[in-house]
């Protein structure tokens, strides 16, 4: 049986959704492990950083978090390999922590913005999207006030020729450079991306597609 | 304080207590009481905590019912939704803070409600809103609605519960007087409710959550007193919002009530750690003590009455059970709040305080809940207007005018650049919001197959007509909605928004609603369990429309079956339920095409409501139909044009037998619906069976909202275009 830990901050609010999201849509184990733990559970498959306010993020999305005891043990896994996944604070986190390039900036109407977002899939070749299978265009559900998606002219560059560019926004709800909706390490094991796959694994919830990332992830561990 | 310098009767009266309630006080005391004691007093007795002239006519409202197991009197209302799951909900109001400082007003509105829900042991699942501004005109209006959506979201996005559903309404009689009022679900087990009253003496009083400040001290009273010119000034008694410390609260609360250890619990709300103490030992029927030197403080040299009427946020007052004081000091460090054991449970029946060594206060208990003054105010009955005839309304002269004029005037136009700020999805359980076409908020039961439906409800242009058809019309418009969505609906929150009850017309309002109200509960079964009153909305002696909303939840058994208003399909039929006779008083037509705000409102027949209502519902769960729209603001125009924008697809109404066409389509006649499906026989001849009018009103398909008879014919996309245009071009 395939095992997912997803990791809780004090202020994470789509802890429970990812867990949910994984169970239904993968069947695979899901354990909750506190910021504070400093060490992940054996045999993980997959490592989820949930969405929510990690720490209150009244300075910046996910800075404090970047510095918790259990992103240590995070950063240690992506090191060996193991599939990461940031999902909007997630993604601001793994920007902080330096897992992934690039910042997530205000908003650039400066609000707070919940709709559904056409994506399309950039890159279906990575583990998170094999699953789609030549479906270009997915959609999910962004909410987000840090969401816009920075990085210098160079970098951007880099991402797009090495393929690190996963999906991009059809319509950009928030100011995100280039319309990138998501990013990939360059090893392609640490995903950020800031629409929600753990709001759309169901078509009661509008759109089943986030599933297929979750089973993406997990088919190829 | 300076109390040295004034005379405690004067000092009760700045506190807003009246001469009279003064004197209540101290023959009952046999003694004047001192400034701690005086403070105490004054904020039991505001009409906020106390609802004084209020509670009378509150009586009047059916409160028990077969699912109901908690009514009015705890913090939130509570209803069994089967398999041992209870619904837990409220609507409060945040109107005095929000004009004063709409961003944090909004936000801690927000805030409380969910500590009233958490507070019963339940997890908050859902937030509601209902928002009414002054004219759009007004030069203070933009900056309102920017700073309330703002702090909505802010607070209700950072805590994680999304909010669903809600209505905004702009009227010049708000100019003066916001109202925002704020609605909070939440989902708990039928047999762990949580309740305030403490079961014995000798227990430990623990505080947890934020420390105490100096915001917002008597924000009660504030809340229980007019307007004028100077209330900009009231600006420190507007609370300061934290909602990552709200976070932390809800998911440490719950933890401790998990662990067994909570014997009693109470938040700190209006009126703080008076209020939470007093009620708790006053419901417990026995006394407290409490030593406000271990009260968490954030400021310096807080005196005992700074901490006593301090409305700081997120905080909590538990008793424990003995000698779980352990469980609380594990889960507190976990998530990081302060706490402190301040005081315990006597069975002195009174409530002493210790301040730096002195008594500084003690109160027997009674004389605060039972000798809080109770007013049978006078008032005086409202004349009802009289009924437009036939001719009163005047035909539009260009109807596709008339109609694009209707769908993009502020209250009907599209309010997505409020509600694309609320995060309406995070749990991963809402089927309908804001953003979906459907008449009520819609949010599964988690890992079940039920769904809560949710919707607030009100219509103040009926409600100032005449306030007991236009209380009633509230409560049967709420019923309808979730009737709409495939929901039986189970009860009601009442959130009363008026003017000074010192004024007889005013309080003829509050009584005529009630009454209404309370007719159509009665009739609809549909039980009040919770709610809140808001009175002195008026500034300059000018006071906002009558506005009782209504917020309430219906249960949907299997979410499978449930309805929306936007699956209209190309070649499916419209099929109106329910009677049509043209009724144009206080309509919309009135007001946005004529500025005329007159006529009797809609009568609601309430017999007439339950049999079509219940006709629509059956239809919906036997898989019938699956597009529904209630018909109301704007009448079968309104309705078919959202039906026809939300799917994307052109309708044509019928040309009408009516006499006057646009008494047919701009009409607000009560209890109907507009279905839309490609089998209208089987519908009609089903109606037919069950004694309710039905009959067809159009067909969809094309790309134009049009009339038969060429009356108008509208492009769907500049119908659109008009529609979603308004609130982002007037927000700039």
């Amino acid at each position: 049986m395939t095992k997912a830990a997803v990791i809780v901050f004090p202020g994470s609010n789509c802890d429970r959704d990812c867990k949910t999201a994984i169970e239904r849509s993968t069947g695979a184990k899901v354990d909750m492990v506190w910021h504070q733990e400093t060490a992940l559970p054996e045999g993980l498959d997959l490592v989820v950083l949930p969405g929510g306010f990690s720490y209150g993020d009244y300075l910046r999305c996910g800075a404090m978090a970047a510095q918790s005891p259990v992103m240590r043990e995070v950063a240690a896994a992506a090191e060996r390999g193991t599939a990461v996944v940031g999902i909007c604070n997630g993604f601001q986190i793994l920007c902080e922590a330096g897992m992934l390039p690039g910042a997530l900036l205000r908003n650039a109407a400066l609000k707070y913005v919940c709709r559904a977002v056409g994506l399309d899939v950039v890159n279906g070749q990575t583990r998170f999207t094999a699953g789609y299978a030549g479906q270009r265009e997915v959609t999910m559900t962004v909410g987000n006030g840090e969401g816009n998606f920075f990085a210098d002219e160079t970098t951007l560059d880099r991402l797009e020729g090495e393929g690190q560019v996963v999906f991009r926004y059809r319509d950009n709800p928030n100011g995100s450079a280039r319309d990138i909706a998501g990013v990939i390490n360059i090893k392609g094991n640490v995903l950020g991306l800031m629409p929600h796959p753990d709001r759309a694994f169901e078509p009661e919830l509008g759109s089943a597609d986030g599933a297929t990332l979750f089973q993406s992830a997990l088919a190829s561990a | 304080m300076t109390a040295t310098a004034k005379s405690m009767a004067e000092l009760a009266q700045e506190y807003g207590l009246k001469p009279e309630e003064y004197d209540v006080i101290v023959r009952r005391l046999n003694r004047e009481p001192n400034a701690v004691e005086l403070g105490v007093f004054s904020v039991m007795w505001s009409e906020h905590c106390s609802y004084k002239s209020s509670r009378k006519h509150l009586a009047k409202f059916p409160t028990k019912g077969p699912r109901v197991i908690q009514g009015p009197g705890e913090n939130a209302g509570v209803v069994d939704i089967g398999d041992g799951q209870a619904c837990v909900f409220k609507m409060e109001s945040h109107n005095h803070p929000s004009f004063i400082e709409p961003y944090q007003g909004a936000a801690t509105g927000v805030g409380g409600i969910m500590r009233d829900v958490f507070t019963m042991g339940a997890r908050p699942v859902a937030l509601l809103n209902a928002l009414r501004f002054g004219d759009p005109s007004h030069p203070k209006t933009r900056r309102l609605v920017a700073g309330v959506v703002a702090g909505i979201g802010g607070y209700g996005n950072c805590v994680g519960v999304p909010t669903v559903a809600g209505e905004t309404n702009f009227h010049h009689g708000y100019d003066g007087n916001i109202l925002v009022n704020a609605m909070c679900v939440g989902l708990a087990d039928a047999d762990k409710i949580f309740y305030s009253a403490a079961p014995a003496a000798d227990l430990p009083v623990v505080y947890f959550g934020s420390k105490t400040g100096r915001d917002g001290i008597h924000g009660a009273t504030m809340a229980s007193a007019e307007f004028d010119e100077d209330s900009d000034e009231k600006r420190p008694t507007v609370q300061v919002g934290d909602p990552f410390a709200e976070k932390l609260l809800i998911e440490a609360t719950l933890e401790l009530m998990a662990s067994g250890a909570v014997a009693a619990i109470q938040d700190m709300g209006a009126a703080g750690l008076t209020s939470s103490s007093v009620e708790m030992a006053g419901k417990g029927g026995v006394g407290i003590e409490l030593d406000l030197d271990a009260v968490p403080q954030r400021e310096e040299g807080m005196s005992a009455y700074e901490m006593m009427l301090s409305e700081s946020q997120e905080r909590m007052l538990a008793i424990l059970k003995p000698g779980r004081e352990g469980d609380g000091r594990r889960i507190f460090e976990k998530w990081g709040l302060d706490a402190a054991t301040i005081g315990r449970t006597t069975d002195t029946g009174r409530i002493v305080l210790k301040h730096k060594g002195e008594v500084v206060c003690d109160l027997p208990l009674a004389p605060l809940s039972d000798d809080a003054p109770l007013y049978d105010r006078p008032w005086t009955a409202p004349t009802p207007p009289r009924r437009l005839e036939p001719h009163d309304a005047p035909a539009p002269e260009d109807y596709g005018a008339a109609v694009v004029k209707l769908m993009s005037c502020p209250d009907m136009a599209s309010k997505r650049w409020l509600w694309e700020q609320y995060d309406r999805h995070v749990m991963a359980d809402t089927l309908a919001d804001s953003g979906t076409a459907s008449d009520a908020g819609i949010v599964r039961v988690h890992g079940s197959r039920k769904a809560l439906a949710m919707t607030s409800d009100c219509t103040p242009r009926y409600v100032q007509a005449d306030p007991y058809e236009g209380g009633k019309q509230a409560v049967a418009e709420a019923w309808r909605n979730l009737t709409a969505a495939g929901a039986d609906p189970i009860a009601i929150t009442d959130n009363l928004n008026f003017g000074s009850p010192e004024r007889p017309e005013i309080m003829g309002q509050i009584v005529r609603a009630i009454d209404g109200m309370a007719e159509a509960c009665r009739a609809l079964d549909f039980p009040v369990v919770s709610g809140n009153v808001s009175l002195y909305n008026e500034t300059n002696g000018a006071a906002i429309p009558p506005t009782p909303t209504v917020g309430a939840v219906g249960l949907i058994p299997d979410y499978a079956r449930r309805a929306g208003f936007g699956g209209l399909k190309a070649g499916d039929t419209l099929v109106l339920i329910g009677e049509t006779h043209g009724e144009m008083g206080a309509s919309l037509y009135l007001r946005e095409l004529f500025g005329r705000e007159e006529g009797a409102p809609p009568p609601v027949d309430l017999a007439l409501e339950r049999k079509t209502g219940d006709f629509v519902r059956g239809l919906i769960r036997d898989g019938t139909v699956r597009v529904v729209h209630d018909l109301s603001d704007g009448g079968l125009v309104a309705a078919a044009a959202e039906m026809a924008m939300a799917a994307q697809v052109g309708v044509t109404l019928n040309a009408t037998s009516h006499p006057h066409a646009h008494y047919y389509l701009f009409g607000e006649d009560q209890a109907r619906y507009l279905i839309g499906t490609d089998d209208p026989g089987v519908i009609i001849s089903k109606a037919h069976a069950a004694g309710v009018h039905a009959s067809v009103a159009g067909l969809a398909g094309g790309t134009a909202f049009a009339s038969e008879a060429g009356l108008f014919d509208i492009p769907l996309d500049v119908l659109a275009q008009a529609n979603e245009g308004w609130m982002p071009r007037y927000m700039g």
